[in-house]
């Protein structure tokens, strides 16, 4: 140690000192003297040898005596107070500075209180400035979260390396792995695009979209499909995002689900298929049997009798094979993507509402079957259905119309009918084929275009032919499924979700020697578990994991990993003391094998960070390998960079490091919780590190190594 | 008496089959090219089941099967439609304006002739289908 060593030799320098110049002296009146003198001198002094002996001993201890109250009093209560100061000047300037020193110390570390004191308004003031700046960053930051999390499209932006740069929970949602472990998943700022998407065909958009940027003209955008983890289908639309010199700074990409979409494209295909098919072979043969028949009408009765009978078969055929195509296509077309499944209830209050608005006709709600779907094209339908009231209230002078809708089988009846006015049956059938008005917008549509898309029907239906009797309209439309109402996410309240980091495109993943890089700018994975015990080599269980990740220095509380893992052997209930996890909680969790992969995959090419690492990596190494996972990433631990700041402190638990640099300490004893709070220590040390020349990495695990703490192994 | 069935459709192909083949069946046959004849052959010779086809010009046989259910001294007569359509709303808006059957083309002659005499035997009392 630096310190023993010093001290050991300014007591050495004292006490030859002390020892040395009356000895020097002796020597040199002794030399001054005759041989018999000198004779006498050295018999005096071997005479008095223990004596003198004696008082250099008390001289040595002595000089040990003093050198030890200077360094107590000042060499050292410096030391400490220098250490004290710099966390002070660097994280924490609530703190006060404490000497059992000097006078002296004592009152230099008053003047370093008061300077701490000094500071400490100087940043009040300062932060109250910064503040309020801020606040409107914020408000309008906010804003783009609350409206992110609105759409319904899931929404990635990422830079040209691929890195996300923003993202919306429903991004999150569409890229999760179905049935995995843990909720960590694949998109988190920071993370690379090619691991959610093929590398080749993102590649592909950013060169299209760079070529027809280049081209000039207008904004450019590409589509491509691709599937996501889980087996579905995603269309996903690129555009590029430009940097202010016009250039492509990165891609915003939006992203939706359309499984069911190419399902129903591929329906319509291979219905024309299988019709085209179907039907090619028979009609082969019933043309080449009736052109023969046509040919030589002079064939005899047994050949002609064959031909007949070919004609009977493949008509039959030909019949059957009809038959079918148009029942699927029947099904299909309900399939059509211009419909949509809606309440018919909701359909027959947007009619009501077009009807009234548009023509002032009052339409009433008659009968309504609140459980009834329809699937319809609703923009076309209300539109079909304002036009038919148009027309009534024009020629026949109706002003009240009532609008019901019933079950009827895989239809439903939805009629619109009226009291008094006669129409004819032939009325209808104008109607049908007429282009659509109502007021002043008219479409070239028809009510039977719009009745053909639907697969529906349309007929007069009359009560008795008496003048002054009811009659409705009644349409056949085809009964639609009900849609589930999309849960929301829950949102987190206590902070504004951060789901964006525009800075990351500032950062350029050119790589730089991992360790070479800047500890501020490295992106971690901070963690900790919860175990059943201490000692992983007899038989001790991982049951909890918690992490989250920091990424260009924020601590990313949206961004984390919790999971609980059942540890196939009976919880000590001794441990359920520190960790509060009841047994009962651990039933039914994945085991380790099932949950190291998953945490693998979320700290993927980040560093780990964890306090007291040691002991969480040797349980991670004692299981990797029936996990199929390896970490070889590097490893930054809390405990021992504290140590690495403060040597001549003791205490490095986590709760007196979160006291010394000012952390608040909330949720501890969970492995989130502990996780998160060594997160927001990492963040104050690197801070430190940084005013110690502590700059990269290597110089973080360097420095760690070099730690008397290191030499601990678990 | 043999029953008198009216066939109405603009095809000629088909009526020159269908004539043919009810007349072997025992039925004495009357056609109609459209809507309106249609009309005007059941007035004037009142069959006991009329054939409509479903697309016909000027009036559909859906209006003339609608119009002929209005007609109460009408009630009796059977309505087969014949339609090149098969869609299942089809099927039900014809059944849905009166008709008795909705058969869809291509049909087998056969089955046509077989549900045509089951239609015309009607009901037989007592308990018959």
């Amino acid at each position: 140690m630096r310190g023993g060593s010093k001290f050991a030799l300014w007591t050495a320098a004292l006490a030859a000192a002390a020892i040395g110049l009356p000895a020097a002296l002796g020597l040199m009146l002794a030399a001054g003297l005759g041989p018999e003198e000198q004779e006498t001198l050295r018999r005096i002094v071997s005479a008095r040898a223990p004596m003198l002996a004696f008082v250099a001993v008390i001289l040595v201890l002595a000089c040990g005596g003093v050198v030890a109250w200077l360094f107590r009093e000042y060499v050292g209560a410096l030391r400490g107070l220098t250490e004290q100061t710099q966390v002070l000047l660097g994280v924490n300037d609530e703190l006060r500075v404490r000497t059992e020193g000097a006078r002296e110390v004592a009152e230099l570390a008053a003047v370093i209180n008061r300077l701490g004191e000094a500071q400490r308004r100087l940043r009040r003031d300062f932060e109250a400035r910064a503040q309020e700046a801020r606040a409107r960053l914020e408000e309008e930051r906010n804003r783009l979260a609350a409206l992110m999390s609105e759409l319904a499209e899931g929404v990635l932006v990422c830079n040209t390396d691929g890195r996300i740069l923003l993202y919306n929970e429903q991004a999150r949602a569409l890229f999760a792995a179905a049935g995995e472990a843990a909720g960590g998943g694949l998109v988190g700022l920071g993370r690379s695009m090619f691991a959610l998407l093929d590398r080749d065909q993102i590649a592909h958009a950013l060169e299209k979209l760079q070529h027809s940027l280049a081209g000039g003209g207008a904004p450019p955008s590409t589509r491509l499909v691709a599937p996501s983890p889980s087996g579905r289908l995603l269309r996903i639309d690129a555009a590029p995002f430009l940097n202010a010199e016009g250039g492509m700074a990165g891609l915003v990409l939006t992203l939706a689900d359309v499984t069911g979409l190419l399902d129903r494209e591929a329906q319509h295909l291979s219905l024309l298929q299988t019709l085209a098919a179907g039907v090619r072979a028979p009609v082969a043969n019933l043309r080449a049997a009736a052109e023969n028949l046509a040919a030589f009408p002079d064939m005899d009765a047994g050949r002609r009798g064959r031909f007949v009978q070919i004609i009977a078969a493949e008509s039959q055929t030909l019949s059957g094979a009809i038959d079918i195509a148009l029942r699927e296509y029947a099904d299909a077309l309900k399939a059509s993507i211009a419909l949509e499944d809606m309440r018919a209830v909701d359909l027959v209050r947007v009619a009501r509402r077009r009807i009234a608005a548009s023509l002032g006709i009052a339409a009433e709600e008659g009968d309504l079957d609140d459980g009834l779907w329809l699937r319809v094209d609703s923009f076309a339908f209300v539109q079909a259905l304002a036009f038919l009231a148009a027309r009534l209230r024009d020629e026949h002078g109706v002003r009240r119309l009532e609008l019901s809708v019933r079950p009827a089988g895989r239809f439903a009846h939805l009629d619109l009918a009226w009291r008094g006015a006669s129409v004819t049956p032939e009325a209808l059938p104008a109607w049908e084929s007429e282009p659509m008005r109502v007021g002043s917008e008219q479409t070239p549509l028809t009510l039977r275009d719009v009745l053909e898309r639907h697969g529906g029907e349309v007929w007069l239906e009359r009560e008795g032919a008496a003048q002054g009797a009811g009659a409705r309209l009644r349409f056949l439309m085809p009964a639609g499924e009900p849609v589930a109402a999309v849960p929301r996410p829950g949102r987190a309240v206590e902070s504004r979700p951060e789901y964006y980091d525009f800075d990351l495109f500032a950062h350029s993943g050119a790589a730089r020697e991992l360790q070479e890089r800047s500890l501020s700018e490295l992106s971690y994975t901070v963690f900790d578990t919860e175990t059943t015990g201490l000692e992983p080599s007899a038989g001790d269980e991982i049951i909890s994991i918690g992490a989250v990740r920091i990424v260009n220095g924020r601590l990313l509380k949206n961004e984390v990993f919790e999971q609980l893992v059942d540890p196939r052997r009976p919880l000590d209930p001794q441990s359920a003391r520190v960790h509060g996890i009841e047994p009962r909680a651990l039933a039914g969790q994945p085991p380790i094998e099932a949950v190291l992969p998953a945490f693998h995959r979320f700290c993927e090419e980040t560093v780990l960070v964890a306090h007291n690492a040691a002991f969480d990596m040797r349980f991670f190494e004692l299981k990797q390998a029936a996990a199929g996972v390896r970490f070889t990433q590097p490893v930054l631990d809390t405990l021992l960079l504290s140590a690495v700041l403060h040597p001549s402190l003791e205490d490095h638990k986590l709760e007196a490091i979160a006291q010394r640099l000012g952390v608040r300490v909330i949720g501890r004893h969970t492995a989130l919780g502990d996780a998160l709070l060594a997160g927001e220590i990492f963040l104050r040390l690197v801070a430190l590190l940084a005013q110690r020349g502590v700059t990269t990495l290597r110089q973080a695990l360097e420095a760690s190594r070099d730690t008397y703490y290191a030499r601990l192994h678990y | 008496m043999a029953k008198k069935v009216l066939i109405a459709d603009d095809e000629p192909n088909i009526v020159t089959a269908l004539e043919f083949l009810l007349q072997k069946s025992g039925y004495e046959v009357l056609v109609a090219q459209n809507g309106e004849e249609a009309l005007r052959q059941v007035e004037a010779f009142a069959p006991d089941l009329v054939l409509l086809d479903v697309m016909m010009p000027r009036i559909s046989g859906y209006e003339v099967c609608q119009r002929m259910r209005e007609r109460g001294d009408w009630r009796h007569i059977k309505i087969v439609m014949l339609s090149a359509k098969g869609r299942e709303a089809e099927v039900s808006k014809g059944l849905s304006v009166g008709a008795d059957l909705y058969v869809t083309k291509p049909f087998s002659n056969t089955e046509l002739v077989a549900r045509i005499d089951g239609l015309l035997r009607g009901p037989e009392p007592p308990g018959g289908a």
